[in-house]
């Protein structure tokens, strides 16, 4: 589904990224772990399309197409969701307003109809009734005033609504209670399809517990430098980024 | 003017079956060019207006001479060439307009299909010369009678002072003196159209008042004069102007409008100000250089001023309050966009006079491109004006590097018992934002258009329905490659 060749990628005159390589098929779930400031977020946004990340050697396709090649709204309209590190306020519109035309864009893009105002109230009110989201927030302007973890549980109740085929979250565990946790690692689980893949980038194995990885990847120093099964999150856990030789500071 | 369809509908149903019928030729009459007491008395004579009227007019001509041009605004332009303009022309015949909608502009066009406008609609704004249109008049004159039955007055100022001598001499230039500003004493000399209202005691006016329905062609008037007066205990809401740009020859736009409130009445005055406002790279534009005045006068009065400003090449606009009635209440809130080489110092005045007075002001600036937006403000509370109120925020979104955003406040608390709040805020639409938009699949263009109405919302929701919806799209339009 998703497949990195080589990837280097410059933020502001600095290379971020120095040649990684990921492949990620259809079913899948892979997890990336990392120390601060390894370059996972840059990932996450390099994947996207975000402005100010020059890919400056690689290539990136998904479903068979150069997303390079992409604007980051065309890649979300190819079914690109990242559910970000830190969510974004959007001061006087409502997440209602916001998700609403996000949707018909998503639609439009795919040259489907437009959703009946009715029917999106409905479908929206079941996506964060199933993430325990009280219904008011939905008419609250984008994050704004909302928790860390209530961003977070936002993120996945867009998530939900806009049914991407392929999800990258950035730390969506990090802030969340440890109910919440579990209520999010649902809405995970129920994007898990033999249809679909997800990226979870994360720095704990609690989330792991729950939203059980076939691949773990450890990205350093701007690669991968070591990929394995969920066993390679325990360990890491165990030993830290130490035990594995790798340096903390990499980046 | 498109804006004003679903209440142009509702006139339709009243009306019954509206008439189609021939446009006649207008007589094309022209002023000779320039100013002197020859072309007043010109002006007069085609109004047939009384004599009084012609002596109001010389006296604020006469004065007119001896003023200067202010340039205290943050604003720099070619100061127009009096002398250069044609103070009176009647419209122009259907020979010198164009043949069909092939002939005009493209970039016109395409914004009225994005603001969704008919093209029965798009070639009345485009000024086409179609010989079968909606006869505007007809409709208006059932407007008009639904109107009279509950006594309310609403017709061209040139009409009222023919029929309501009696009104006008008492209300014209009572809250906009003649010799008010320069552009204002210009107005009085030479205005030549415009709206009169007087909605009698007790009435609550049956429908949202809209110029469309007065104005039989197209183009606006360049220095329109407009009255309204709310009898005790009345309620108006007045919408000013149209979210689609329409054709318009003239450049320099100087109108006066002047609302009188009296006790216990409300008037809402809602403006959409969308005229040309040049090229990408400053060419042409109009100049709106306006002056719109409200006086409280009545106990428990009340006065809304709502404004969404996105034309014009130069803005030069402070609807003022002036709080005179104990207990009246003054608001002003405006959405200014300038985009590409466009100016606004626009702002609004509140004057204290009554006990127990209140004022809100919410102004949302918004430049991109190389604009320039000033938001200049006065609040003033006189000697007597005990217990006061006022709330300000100004808040200014910049796009882009090259733009400018100004806040000027001037506050005059001459009342110790003044409560006065004042709160500024100046931000951009991050990279942020703009990308967790696109993320969820927004374009660039949906996404400045949500962000931007997101940041108006105060304003935006302030504006009757039928209009908002239009002037929410406007915005998008206004800031179009603004980002990207
Ligand atoms: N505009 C910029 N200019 C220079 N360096 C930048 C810029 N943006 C990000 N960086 C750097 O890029 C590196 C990678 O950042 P990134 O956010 O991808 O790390 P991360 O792996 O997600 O870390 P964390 O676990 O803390 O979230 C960091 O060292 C960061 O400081
Ligand atoms: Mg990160």
């Amino acid at each position: 589904m998703l497949e990195i060749k080589n990837l280097h990628v410059e933020v502001g005159g600095k290379e971020i990224l120095k040649g990684l390589n990921l492949t990620i098929n259809s079913g899948e779930v892979h997890a990336i772990m990392g120390p601060n400031g390894a370059g996972k977020s840059t990932l996450s946004y390099a994947i996207c399309g975000k402005d100010g990340y020059e890919i400056t050697d690689g290539t990136v396709t998904f479903n068979g197409k150069d997303l390079l090649e992409l604007e980051a709204n065309e890649r979300a309209g190819e079914g690109i969701f990242l559910g970000l590190q830190y969510p974004v306020e959007i001061p006087g519109v409502s997440n209602l307003n916001f998700l609403k035309a996000a949707l018909n864009s998503l639609r439009k893009y795919r040259g489907e109809e437009e959703i009946a105002a009715v029917d999106f109230l409905k479908l929206i009110r079941a996506k964060a009734a199933e993430l325990e989201m009280d219904p008011e927030m939905l008419k609250r302007a984008v994050n704004v005033g909302f928790s860390g973890g209530e961003k977070k549980r936002n993120e996945m109740v867009q998530m939900a609504l806009l049914d991407p085929i392929f999800s990258v979250l950035d730390e969506t565990d990090s802030g969340l209670d440890i109910d919440a946790l579990r209520i999010v690692a649902d809405g995970i689980n129920r994007m898990r399809s033999p249809k679909k893949a997800i990226l979870v980038i994360t720095h704990y194995q609690r989330l792991l517990d729950y939203v059980v990885p076939d691949f773990v990847h450890v990205l350093a120093d701007g690669k991968i430098v070591k990929s394995g099964d969920k066993s390679l999150a325990i360990k890491l856990e165990q030993d830290g980024y130490s035990g594995l030789g790798i340096n903390e500071t990499a980046a | 003017m498109a804006s004003t369809l679903e209440t142009r509908q509702t006139v339709e149903e009243v009306a019954g079956d509206y008439k189609y019928g021939f446009v006649s030729d207008i007589e094309t009459v022209k002023a000779p060019k320039g100013l002197n007491e020859g072309v007043i008395r010109f002006i007069s004579a085609k109004k047939e207006e009384p004599e009084w009227l012609l002596d109001w007019r010389l006296k604020a001509y006469k004065k007119w001479l001896k003023m200067e041009e202010p340039d205290w605004a943050m604003l720099s332009y070619h100061k127009p060439d009096f002398q250069d303009i044609y103070y009176y022309a009647a419209p122009k015949s259907a020979d010198d307009r164009p043949k069909s909608l092939d002939e005009v502009d493209p970039e016109l066009l395409r914004v009225y299909e994005k603001l969704g406008i008919s093209l029965q609609e798009q070639e009345v704004l485009s000024g086409v010369a179609v010989d079968i249109v909606f006869d505007s008049v007809s409709v208006a004159t059932t407007f008009r009678e639904t109107l009279k039955e509950k006594g309310v007055i609403f017709c061209s100022i040139s009409e009222a002072a023919r029929d309501y001598p009696e009104l006008m001499k008492k209300y014209l230039g009572s809250v906009v003196p003649v010799a008010d500003n320069f552009y204002a004493a210009l107005n009085s000399a030479v205005f030549t159209d415009g709206t009169f209202v007087y909605i009698p005691k007790g009435v609550r006016c049956p429908m949202e008042l809209s110029t469309y329905f007065r104005i039989n062609e197209a183009n606006t008037g360049q220095f329109e004069r407009t009255i309204i007066i709310a009898d005790d205990d009345s309620y108006v809401s007045y919408l000013e102007g149209c979210t689609a740009p329409m054709r318009d020859e003239n450049q320099l736009h100087a109108a006066v409008v002047e609302i009188v409130v009296l006790e216990n009445a409300e008037v809402k005055y809602s403006t959409v100000q969308n005229w040309y406002p040049g090229d990408k790279d400053g060419k042409g534009g109009i100049y709106n250089f306006v002056t719109k005045r409200a006086a409280c006068r009545g106990t428990n009065s009340k006065v809304s001023w709502t404004q969404v400003e996105t034309g014009s090449a130069v803005t030069w606009k402070y609807p003022s309050c002036i709080l005179q009635g104990d207990g009246s209440v003054g608001e002003f809130y405006s959405v200014a966009i300038t985009n590409n080489y466009q100016q606004a110092d626009t702002g609004t005045k509140m004057i204290h006079i009554g006990k127990n007075t209140s004022s809100t002001i919410i102004s949302k600036g918004i430049s991109a491109g190389k604009a320039q937006n000033i938001y200049r403000g006065l609040v003033k509370v006189m000697p007597n004006a005990e217990n006061t109120r006022n709330f300000t925020q100004c808040d200014s979104l910049l796009i882009g590097d090259e733009c400018g955003a100004h806040t000027v406040p001037y506050i005059e608390a001459k009342n110790p018992t003044a409560q006065l709040e004042h709160e500024a805020t100046t931000s951009k639409i991050s990279d942020e934002q703009l990308f967790y938009c696109l993320q969820r699949g927004l374009d660039v263009e949906q996404s400045v258009t949500l962000i931007v109405n997101g940041f108006c919302k105060e304003v935006m929701q302030q504006l009757p329905m039928e209009f908002a919806v239009e002037a929410q799209k406007l915005l998008g339009i206004s800031l179009e490659g603004s980002v990207g």
